[in-house]
């Protein structure tokens, strides 16, 4: 018999720290904050948990964060590469551990100061790895820059403008606006802010770019079966995927014979595929964004509409509240916090409790996606 | 992960690995090479120990006419390392080389061979503009740069 996850898991604890340009707390202690606040929130002690998920990138081990919260043994660990493509592998891996018994409290956690901390492409010292010596050289340093020409291309072979990647920076801001805990909270953008703004990585400018943040987020996952006796309505981990095309290439896709079907592509056809539902079905979306342009990728990556039709999907208010399909509704990366796309996990539990500070009514399913561009990870939640 | 000591006002210089060294190493004598499979032929980007398509281990550095289009570019803003900041906004244009359309290498749009990663006017940046290959030394190494062809 084969095995499946849907729906096995739950998703019972969420918790956060405050999100900043400074944080006064080390990385460390802001991990232990999030997942304390997680575990209070699912009504698990401490001593339960026996599973930690977290990405390559997090600083604070899982051996720093067993100990200093008092956690008991622990018998499932993982982390998932990639940065920001590996958020949602996360609770992906936690779900298969504790859907297998291999683990019956799971902790997914990141906590993260890129606020106040160092910026690698200021650190003249350090080549970053590889395909370091193929770009470096010629000043293609940042993720901006990288991204900056695919969305370049993008824009040429689709007729997409910066208007449509102000939509998503309006959508994200706009949500953002009504969510006191963003970075973004009451700091409106108009679309003369966004036309005039400095350029980071031209065609991309300062507001299609994510936060600089100081934060950390959790989340807890149990067995469907032990969500039923948690303290809030359980949010279902219905289907996973983690997606590495062939032939990619980190960041820098453009070697593959189609730079513009990433691993979004490849995460999706393996997501529908296990899934009870498509994507005519979601209610929500949490779509990363570390880059306005990553979210007309998406959408098409994701199935919301066909090759090249990204740009126009964001038209009309496609993505704001009461749109077709409202996204980010926290505020996102590019309003919230970047965090690595962290929040964007815990505002679609938010959303399917009912709870969120830009609500969609009776919303049932959402969609959580990880960075497009690298190889990547997407889950569905549904309650 | 490679790390090279690098001056505050020198640009950052390739840092190659085992796969790619001969690359810069034809470089320096003026060729544009590309890795290709010496069991099927076809050519592969970036190098690695084996071919993808018939998993020979032997390979071979066949040399490309140097001439392609650009495929995209962006022009990089500040904040950036202290030597690239100096030039900026500079473009990085990515070819896509006329005998392998599928290999696309990352470089810079310049006047002269030699001259600043800001030389070319932006107004003159185009996705399919014609471009042909020049190299360049800077700190011991030779690196591609990509010039307009004359239409
Ligand atoms: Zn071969």
């Amino acid at each position: 018999m084969a095995a499946t996850l849907k729906d096995a898991t739950a998703i019972v604890g969420i918790g956060q720290t405050a999100f900043a340009k400074q944080l006064p707390q080390s990385e460390k202690e802001l991990a232990c904050r999030a997942i304390l606040a997680a575990l209070a929130d699912a009504g698990i002690e401490p001593s339960e948990v026996d599973a930690f998920a977290s990405y390559t990138m997090e600083e604070t081990d899982e051996v720093e964060v067993a100990k200093a919260i008092g956690a008991g043994d622990v018998t499932f660990f993982s982390k998932i590469g990639y940065g920001g493509g590996g958020s949602c592998a996360t609770v992906g891996h936690l779900a298969s551990a504790v859907a297998t018994g291999q683990a019956t409290v799971g902790v997914a956690w990141r906590s993260r100061k890129r606020g106040s901390g160092p910026r690698p492409w200021k650190n003249t010292a350090v080549q970053l790895p590889t395909p370091g010596q193929w770009t470096r050289p010629f000043g293609l340093l940042r993720p901006a820059d990288e991204i900056g020409m695919l969305a370049r291309r993008y824009m040429h072979e689709y007729g997409a403008t910066r208007d449509h990647l102000f939509n998503v920076a309006m959508a994200c801001r706009n949500r953002a606006n009504e969510n006191p805990a963003a970075m973004m909270y009451e700091r409106p953008l108009t679309r003369e802010m966004y036309m005039t703004s400095r350029m980071i990585s031209d065609p991309l400018c300062l507001f299609d770019n994510c936060l600089e943040t100081d934060g950390a987020l959790a989340c807890v996952i149990v067995s469907a079966e032990r969500a039923r006796d948690c303290r809030h309505k359980p949010v279902y981990v219905h289907s996973v995927a983690q997606g590495l095309p062939s032939q990619h290439h980190g960041m820098v896709n453009y070697w593959n014979d189609d730079p513009l079907s990433g691993p979004a592509w490849t995460a999706a056809r393996h997501l529908w595929k296990q899934a009870d539902f498509g994507p005519q079905d979601v209610d929500v979306a949490q779509i990363y964004d570390a880059f306005t342009p990553l979210i007309p990728l998406s959408l098409e990556g994701y199935g919301f509409c066909g090759r090249g039709e990204g740009a126009a999907f964001t038209e009309g208010g496609a993505l704001e509240r009461g749109g077709r399909l409202p996204i980010n509704t926290g505020g996102g990366g590019l309003s919230e916090a970047y965090v690595h796309g962290f929040n964007l996990i815990n505002e679609g539990v938010k959303q399917l409790r009912g709870i969120s500070t830009a609500q969609v009514p009776d919303a049932a399913t959402c969609l959580v996606t990880a960075g497009e561009g690298v190889p990547t990870s997407a889950i569905l939640l549904r309650s | 992960m490679t790390t090279t000591p690098a001056a505050a006002d020198e640009l950052l210089l390739p840092v190659p690995d085992e796969d790619g060294a001969p690359f810069w190493e034809y470089a320096a004598r003026g060729e544009l090479r590309v890795q290709a499979c010496a069991a099927c032929g076809r050519l592969r980007f970036p190098p690695r120990p084996c071919c993808p398509h018939c998993r020979s281990f032997d390979s071979e550095w066949r040399r490309m006419s140097g001439r392609g289009r650009i495929w995209s570019y962006v022009r990089p803003h500040p904040p950036l390392l202290p030597a690239y900041a100096a030039q900026a906004p500079y473009n990085v244009i990515l070819v896509e080389l006329a005998d392998a359309p599928h290999i696309r290498l990352a470089g810079n749009l310049v006047t002269s061979a030699d001259a600043p990663l800001d030389s070319v006017d932006p107004a003159r940046l185009r996705i399919g503009a014609r471009v042909h290959v020049v190299f360049t030394e800077t700190g011991g190494m030779t690196v591609p740069r990509w010039m307009l062809e004359k239409s």
